[in-house]
């Protein structure tokens, strides 16, 4: 019975990551990670003991899109990272293709501009893979339930990327506080122009 | 007769000093109705629409690509548009210095409607918003394909050859 059971478990857990290749979609489960932080540590996802969910974003220190939406990325993580929803950001871009998104980068930016959320380095770029990510900036709204991470929401930040000020549809905001009133997000899914991932060059 | 020849001298001034005026500047604005009706053409015409930024660099990279084959293929068989999705606020700082130092010749049109999530399916359901990206269409004979990512000059000219 035991052995029945653990090989369902296998069974079960090799089936959760044949799902998590493509794209992952609202409603899907989603997969931990480990990744190190631009202080040096080693972190996953469940070393937050006590968060309802996560903000992920991914993101670069270079993109003009992604810039636009920095301050926005802060203000995120400032009202929602105590409320149990921490912005986890992770640049994925290849520092080949993007000098400027290389690991020694984000450690300035992350110093300079003062974050105060979690900035990884996706070095493999197997998180951006694993989550289907395309562009920056490109967000996913994870909530957790049990242990069990689901994919709540994938998309934009807002629907104005030039001007914070004239978004008037907030998809992430409202997302957030939709989860956190235990209501259904109100918009799973979004598409914004963004920068394109910077994927390594196959040699 | 003296008025027509007045007019055709006239026009051919004017179009001299515009051109040289509006060189490297030929610009549109459009929102969502417009880009209903180019991705709508009923013409038996290749449309190449491009979707680019100056602060995309690999769009830039691209762009000499554009303009060559522009000059290279006949007009009445492709068509080529440029849509920038440069911010709206960088129009003046940004787009158009750009068009003007970098001599574009061919026309940009700038979309104006930020709210991507609202067309950017209409442009191709399979398209998540990242550039460069260009579509290759020709209604009249049911041809769509969309290509997202760089193209080399090469790689151009083979799909609007494999198109045309």
């Amino acid at each position: 019975m035991k052995k029945t059971i653990f090989l369902l478990a296998v069974v079960l857990f090799l089936t959760s990551i044949v799902r998590a290749e493509g794209p992952i979609k609202p409603g899907d489960a989603a997969t931990d990670f480990t990744l190190k932080s631009v202080k040096g540590d080693m972190i996953s996802l469940s070393d937050f003991g006590d968060a309802k969910g996560f903000i992920i974003v991914f993101t670069s220190n270079v993109c003009p899109v992604a810039k636009k939406y920095e301050e926005r990325v802060i203000d995120l993580h400032k009202e929602f990272g105590l409320k149990g929803y921490p912005v986890v950001a992770i640049n994925s871009n290849d520092a080949g293709v993007s000098p400027g998104d290389s690991y020694e980068e984000m450690k300035k930016v992350a110093s300079v501009r003062g974050y105060s959320f979690q900035y990884l380095r996706d070095e493999s770029q197997n998180v951006a893979r694993l989550y289907g990510a395309t562009n920056t900036p490109h967000v996913y709204i994870l909530s957790k339930k049990d242990g069990y991470l689901k994919v709540e929401y994938v998309g934009a930040i807002d629907n104005n990327a030039d001007d914070a000020s004239k978004a008037d549809k907030k998809y992430v905001a409202d997302a957030v506080h939709a989860l956190l009133k235990g209501e259904n997000v109100p918009v799973t899914a979004t598409k914004a122009v963004g920068c394109s991932l910077k994927w390594r060059q196959a040699k | 007769m003296k008025s027509g020849k007045i007019l055709i001298t006239f026009s051919v001034l004017s179009a001299f000093f515009f051109g040289q005026e509006t060189s490297g500047q030929k610009i549109e604005y459009i929102k969502v109705p417009d880009l209903e009706k180019i991705l709508s053409n009923q013409e038996n015409k290749l449309l190449v629409v491009n979707l680019w930024a100056t602060w995309c660099a690999p769009c830039v990279k691209e762009l000499p690509a554009f303009e060559k084959a522009a000059g290279e293929y006949n007009q009445s068989k492709v068509r080529f548009i440029m849509i920038s999705l440069d911010f709206p606020s960088q129009i003046e700082t940004q787009l158009k210095p750009f068009l003007r130092k970098n001599k574009i010749s061919l026309k940009v049109s700038v979309m104006m409607d930020t709210d991507y999530n609202s067309w950017i399916d209409k442009v191709d359901p399979t398209w998540e918003g990242n550039i460069p990206s260009t579509l290759f269409l020709n209604n009249s004979k049911k041809t769509r394909y969309f290509h997202s990512g760089e193209l080399s000059e090469s790689e151009l000219k083979k799909l609007i050859n494999q198109f045309i």
